[in-house]
């Protein structure tokens, strides 16, 4: 008999488990770019004074926030494609994209929120200033308080992206080939779960631990100090 | 020497004018007129509005009632068959393009160094390629004394460097009408004089209208055409700066002098 932890049998497993980790990653890293774009017109539309925009966008804002991600997953997958109305396309998504815009939609809610929280915190002499020097509003979006507000943004955002990529594991439950899929796989095939699921989680730290340090150092380099 | 050169700023024509916040009436039917070139400068308790009249000029506050015009041009309005009608907001910023204004605490942009923050609005809404702005940069912040530090950013410069850049950066958008809001009361005392000075050489230039908030009696003294003493909403007196200075007619003025003077 094996003891609870078989060397051979661990590093076996490697290769599989690195390839559902690189699943895992790339659905965290394309779900980042959403949240960062969809989060960043979630906040400009929540606080635009039209109010047939920032209603309805605070109100999906909430709504997303406090409704649980595995909800959310299950909706796209298995409930959407029910939805028979809409277009087959826009319908029936596969595992992979589902889990991608669940979790992008999800964290670009959150996002969001650090946006506003970033974008307030900029000095209204900074607005005045703009005004002061007929800027269109584009323009001082994009070259005076964006700039600013981003950089005060990406504490949050950093540790959002890390969530994010811890709750990426969540794609198992439709079916997605991420690391956790997998190492729940071996463990039912060969009935043991200590060393794949410890190599997933070791992969997890493998990635989170190098992504906390460059979110830091991100940090660093954008910051300046304030006036 | 300047991109100003031959200009002669604009006329500023206030016609009963109100704003209130709240209940607190800030400006109560204020009519004032400034001739093209003109050094006006506002005097008055704090909270007596003064401040607020460069505010609504620069459309930073907007007015509840009366009209603003610039150069002859309505800020607030436009006229539609014969009538005049609440401005949109592309003619509010066509007329406020020959109007900028400087702050009390500068508000310069932090992440840009002296020349970006120079360069931004003529490359943004005048249109200017990145080299003619470069150049234009230069050159104004050479006038202000600061061509050594082109590439600082504002937290690498003191006070009254950073206000010179504010000032640069107003004129870069070669504006007929120049608002200064309280421009030396953030300032360390020993830092004022160079803001000043340069002040100085743009009143004496006579290029645009200059419209000043201050508690520097001396530079109104030396420097204004006029003097205007702000309270409660209206002017109350307002004369050469050796009148309203020397012999003012209201007792309130006395009284405000003497306590600013004494200080």
């Amino acid at each position: 008999m094996r003891g609870p932890w078989d060397w051979e049998f661990a590093w076996e497993q490697v290769p599989v488990l690195v390839q559902g980790m690189l699943i895992t990653i790339a659905a965290t890293l394309i779900g980042i770019i959403i949240a960062v774009v969809l989060g960043l017109f979630l906040a400009l539309g929540r606080r635009t004074t039209i109010k047939w925009i920032s209603i309805p966008v605070a109100g999906f804002i909430e709504f997303i926030r406090s409704t649980p991600l595995l909800i959310q997953l299950f909706f796209l997958f298995f409930a959407l494609p029910q939805v028979d109305f809409l277009p087959r396309t826009v319908r029936v998504i596969p595992a992979f994209w589902a889990l991608v815009i669940g979790l992008g939609v999800h964290y670009a809610t959150y996002c969001s929120e650090a946006y506003r929280a970033g974008i307030d915190s900029v000095d209204k002499g900074q607005w005045e200033a703009s005004v002061a020097l007929n800027l269109k509003s584009g323009t001082t979006w994009r070259s005076v308080i964006l700039p600013q507000a981003i950089p005060r943004t990406l504490p949050a955002l950093g540790n959002y992206f890390v969530g994010m990529f811890k709750d990426a594991p969540l794609g198992s439950a439709i079916g997605v080939a991420g690391v956790l899929a997998e190492a729940r796989a071996i463990g039912s095939a060969t009935f043991r779960f200590v060393e794949p699921l410890t190599i997933a989680g070791l992969l997890f730290l493998a990635v989170s631990i190098p992504a906390a340090i460059f979110v830091r150092s991100l940090e660093r380099r954008t910051a300046y100090e304030s006036e | 020497m300047s991109p100003n050169s031959g200009r002669t700023g604009a006329s500023v024509t206030m016609t009963q004018v109100e704003k209130a916040f709240g209940e607190n009436v800030v400006l109560n039917k204020l009519d004032l007129q400034t001739d093209p070139g003109e050094v006006v400068v506002i005097i008055g308790p704090s909270g007596s509005g003064k401040t607020t009249i460069l505010r609504v000029i620069m459309t930073l506050e907007r007015i509840d009632e009366g009209t603003i015009q610039i150069d002859g041009h309505h800020l607030y309005h436009e006229e539609k068959n014969g009538e005049l009608v609440a401005a949109s907001e592309k003619h509010i910023r066509s007329v406020r393009s020959d109007i900028s204004m400087v702050f009390q605490h500068f508000n310069l942009f932090p992440h840009m160094s002296a020349r970006q923050n120079v360069m931004l609005a003529p490359m943004k809404v005048k249109g200017l390629g990145e080299d003619e702005a470069d150049a234009q940069a230069q050159e104004l912040l050479n006038k202000v004394g600061l061509g050594d530090k082109l590439d600082h950013t504002p937290s690498e410069l003191s006070g009254g460097q950073k206000q010179r850049v504010a000032i640069a950066r107003s004129l870069a958008m070669e504006p007929k009408v120049m608002l200064f809001d309280e421009v030396t009361s953030a300032l360390d005392p020993e830092l004022v004089g160079e803001v000043l000075s340069v002040l100085r050489e743009l009143a004496a230039s006579g290029e645009m209208t200059m419209m000043m908030v201050t508690h520097e009696m001396g530079f109104a003294s030396e420097m204004a055409d006029r003097v205007l003493m702000f309270d409660k909403g209206q002017i109350l007196e307002q004369g050469p700066p050796d009148k309203i200075f020397k012999n003012p007619d209201h007792e309130r003025t006395k009284t405000f002098l003497r306590a600013v003077l004494s200080h």
